[in-house]
C-alpha cells in the first residue's frame, strides 16, 4: 500500500528563559498507510503531544520545529504556515486532548460544524446543515441533535461531536489525542469502537496518542513508545507485548494490571531525565533494570530489527554479538 | 459481617442519600415538587480489618457520595453506620471527633490535596496538632519520620524539607498517603488514588496502600478502574445508579460475574495482551440521570437479558455464583 504520511527526524525546542532550551522531540519518525491504526504511547511529559502539535504546525512562537513532515511524497512542514494551511483538517485533522469540553457552550452543536464546513469552503447554509447531520450520523449521533447545545449532550456524545467537527472537511489522516481519558470505561468502548469503524469502512488513517497501553492493544496496528522526547520502540502491538526490544516497553507492561493477569504490577523506579540539560547515554539507563556500562556513556540509536520493529538499546547489539 | 465472623470496622446498612435538586425561585413561588438526586438508594456492605474493598463503577454512580457518607462528610437520609462497632450515624460533631483521627481519607489529585506552602514535615505534622496528640516535638518528628518511611519516601529527611512542588506526582501522593497514616488510624478511604498518576508509578502507590492493609488496616477504595480492583481488592462491590448491583470476593466477581451489568462492564475493560482482544458487550447510551430512577430493576432499560418482570420488580442482593459471599441483584441470576 501507498504511504500517507511519514514524519521524519522530527525535533522540537522550547525557548526557555536565559538562553535555555528545552529538547522536547528529538528526532522522532513513523509512517501511517491508509486505513491504517497507530498508537503513540508514552507517559505524560514523553512529547507525544508536542509531536502531534509539531507535526500540524500547531506550536506556540516559543517552540522551534525541524524535520519532514511527507504527506503523499511531499514535505508540507518545510514552507512553514503557507504549506501546512492548506492540507490542516482538510487531510490531516486533530481530536485535541480534552475538546470534548472546549465545545462552545452558547453555540448549538450543529452550528460549530456548520462554521467549520463555511470556513473551509465545503458547503454553505442549507448545504452545510444537510452535511452537518451526515456528519453528526457517522459517528453515531441522530442529524436531528445537531440543534442541541453541548450540555444537553452526555461526555461520550461530545467526544463524538468533537470527532465529527475533525472529519468536517473529509481527512485522510485523523490525529486524536487522548479521545478516551476523561471517559468511563462503557463510554471508552463505545469511542473505541467509532473509532475503529471509521478506519475499516472509510479507510481513515489513526494516529492515536495516549498513555494508555491496554488502548493502543485494543484499537492499534502499530505502536511507537515514547520516552524523554524520542521514541524507544516501535512495531506491531502483538510483538510489543509478547516480545519487547526495549527495557521500558517490557517494564511498563509489567506496570499495567490486568483484569485477569497474574501477579501485582510493578512500577518503575525513578524519573524520566530532565530535557533542558544535555543527555549523556541512554535516556533510560537510570531506571532501566539491565543497563550495563556502555548505556551510560553511550546513547544507542532506534536501529532497524526486521519485521517492522526497531528499538534503542545497546542489548540488542549484545543478542546479536552472542549469538 | 467479614468472613472470619469478626465485628467488621466499618458496617454500613441500608444507607441512602439523597441531594435536593435547586428549584430556583419560581419553582418554589410555584411550589413545583421538590425532587430529588438519589445518590445512594440503599446500599450495604462491610470493611474488615486488613481488607480492602473497592467500590467500583461508572461516574455518578454514586460511589464517592456512598464513601463521603461513611465519613460522615454528608448526612445520610437514612440508613445505619456502624464504625467498629459504634452507630456514628447520627453522632454529634463533638462525640464524632475522636473517631474521626480513625478514619483518615486520600484524594485522586495530590497536585490539589496538598498545601503548596507548606514543606512535607509540616503537611504530615498538621494533623498531629490539629488532634492534640503525638506527644513532644521530638516525638512528633519521629512519627513523621516512621510515617514518611512507610509511604517508602526513604530516606525521610531526604524529603521532611521539601515543598510539594519540588517532588514529582507519585512522591505526592506518598505525602498524601503519611499525612492520613500518620494519626494511626483504623480506617483509610482511598478515593481514586492513582487515577491521575502516571503508569509507571501507579503500582508503587498501590502497593503502599497492599502493605498498609497487610498492616491491619481497612482501605474503602473508590475506582473507575477494574483492573486495579481485580489486583489489588479482596472484594468488590460494583454500583449503579446508586445501588450495589453485584459484590463479592475480587477473584470471584471478575471470574464469575453473575449480574449483567458486571458482565458488559469487564467485557469492555481494554487488555494488555492485543492478543486477548475484548469481545466487548457495548451498552448503548449512558446510564440515566439519578433524578429519575427507572421503576423495577434500574438496570432493565440498558440490560441485554431484561424481562417483562425486570420493570415491576426491584431485585435485592442475593447470594450468587460459587458463594463465599458472592451476591448479585438480579432476578434472571
Amino acid at each position: 500500500m501507498s504511504e500517507l504520511l511519514r514524519v521524519e527526524d522530527l525535533q522540537v525546542w522550547f525557548d526557555l528563559e536565559g538562553k535555555r532550551e528545552l529538547h522536547a522531540v528529538q528526532g522522532v519518525g513513523f509512517s501511517l498507510e491508509p486505513g491504517e491504526r497507530l498508537g503513540l504511547v508514552g507517559e505524560s511529559g514523553c512529547g507525544k503531544t508536542t509531536t502531534v502539535l509539531g507535526l500540524l504546525g500547531l506550536l506556540p512562537p516559543s517552540a522551534s520545529v525541524a524535520g519532514r513532515v511527507l504527506l503523499n511524497g511531499v514535505d508540507i512542514l518545510a514552507g512553514g504556515e503557507e504549506t501546512m494551511r492548506p492540507h490542516r483538517w482538510v487531510d490531516l485533522a486533530i481530536v485535541f486532548q480534552g475538546a470534548m469540553n472546549a465545545l462552545n457552550p452558547v453555540k448549538t452543536v450543529g452550528s460549530q460544524i456548520v462554521e467549520v464546513l463555511e470556513l473551509h469552503e465545503h458547503g454553505r447554509g442549507r448545504d452545510a446543515w444537510r452535511k452537518t447531520g451526515e456528519l453528526l450520523e457517522s459517528v453515531g449521533i441522530p442529524a436531528d441533535r445537531s440543534t442541541r447545545f453541548p450540555h444537553e449532550f452526555s461526555g461520550g456524545m461530545r467526544q463524538r461531536a468533537a470527532i465529527a467537527m475533525a472529519l468536517a472537511c473529509n481527512p485522510s489522516v485523523l490525529i486524536a489525542d487522548e479521545p478516551t481519558t476523561a471517559l468511563d470505561v462503557m463510554v471508552q468502548a463505545q469511542i473505541l469502537e467509532l473509532l475503529d469503524s471509521l478506519c475499516r469502512d472509510f479507510g481513515l488513517a489513526l494516529l492515536l496518542v495516549t498513555h494508555d497501553l491496554p488502548v493502543v492493544a485494543e484499537l492499534c496496528d502499530r505502536a511507537a513508545v515514547m520516552y524523554a522526547g524520542e521514541i524507544v520502540e516501535h512495531g506491531p502491538v502483538d510483538s510489543l507485548y509478547h516480545d519487547p526490544k526495549h527495557p521500558y516497553t517490557r517494564l511498563l507492561f509489567a506496570a499495567t494490571p490486568d483484569l485477569y493477569g497474574e501477579g501485582m504490577p510493578a512500577s518503575i523506579p525513578g524519573a524520566p531525565p530532565r530535557l533542558d540539560l544535555p543527555l549523556a547515554g541512554c535516556p533510560f539507563h537510570t531506571r532501566c533494570d539491565r543497563a550495563f556500562v556502555r548505556c551510560k556513556d553511550e546513547r544507542p540509536p532506534l536501529r532497524d530489527l526486521g519485521e517492522g520493529r526497531s528499538a534503542a538499546c545497546h542489548l540488542n547489539d549484545v543478542v546479536a554479538e552472542v549469538v | 459481617m467479614s468472613q472470619n465472623g469478626a465485628k467488621p470496622l466499618i458496617a454500613v446498612e441500608e444507607l441512602v442519600v439523597r441531594y435536593p435538586v435547586l428549584r430556583g425561585l419560581t419553582g418554589t413561588i410555584t411550589r413545583r415538587p421538590q425532587q430529588h438526586v438519589h445518590a445512594v438508594e440503599g446500599v450495604s456492605f462491610t470493611v474488615a480489618r486488613g481488607e480492602l474493598v473497592a467500590l467500583v463503577g461508572e461516574s455518578g454512580c454514586g460511589k464517592t457520595t456512598t464513601a463521603q457518607a461513611v465519613l460522615r462528610l454528608v448526612e445520610p437520609v437514612s440508613g445505619r453506620i456502624d464504625f467498629d462497632g459504634t452507630d456514628i450515624t447520627r453522632l454529634q460533631a463533638r462525640a464524632l471527633r475522636p473517631l474521626r483521627r480513625r478514619m483518615q481519607m486520600i484524594y485522586q489529585d495530590p497536585y490539589e490535596s496538598l498545601d503548596p506552602r507548606l514543606k512535607v514535615r509540616a503537611a504530615v505534622e498538621e494533623p498531629l496538632l490539629i488532634h492534640g496528640i503525638g506527644g513532644s516535638k521530638a516525638q512528633r518528628r519521629e512519627r513523621v519520620s516512621d510515617a514518611l518511611s512507610r509511604v517508602e519516601l526513604n530516606p525521610p529527611e531526604l524529603f521532611l524539607e521539601r515543598y510539594p512542588h519540588e517532588l514529582s506526582g507519585g512522591q505526592r501522593q506518598r505525602v498524601a498517603i503519611a499525612a492520613s497514616i500518620v494519626l494511626q488510624p483504623d480506617l483509610l478511604v482511598a478515593d481514586e488514588p492513582v487515577s491521575m498518576l502516571d503508569v509507571s508509578v501507579r503500582a508503587g502507590i498501590l502497593n503502599v496502600l497492599d502493605r498498609l492493609r497487610e498492616g491491619g488496616l481497612g482501605i474503602l477504595m473508590i475506582t473507575h478502574d477494574l483492573s486495579t480492583a481485580a489486583r489489588f481488592a479482596d472484594r468488590i462491590a460494583v454500583m449503579y445508579l446508586g445501588r450495589i448491583v453485584e459484590e463479592g470476593p475480587a477473584q470471584s466477581v471478575v471470574h464469575n460475574p453473575q449480574h449483567p451489568y458486571t458482565k458488559a462492564l469487564l467485557s469492555v475493560v481494554p487488555r494488555r495482551d492485543p492478543r486477548e482482544r475484548s469481545r466487548p458487550e457495548i451498552l448503548s447510551g449512558e446510564a440515566p440521570d439519578a433524578v429519575r430512577i427507572p421503576p423495577g430493576c434500574r438496570f432493565h432499560p440498558r440490560c441485554p437479558i431484561a424481562i417483562a418482570d425486570c420493570r415491576q420488580v426491584d431485585p435485592a442482593l442475593e447470594p450468587a455464583g460459587a458463594g463465599g459471599g458472592h451476591r448479585a441483584a438480579c432476578i434472571r441470576v
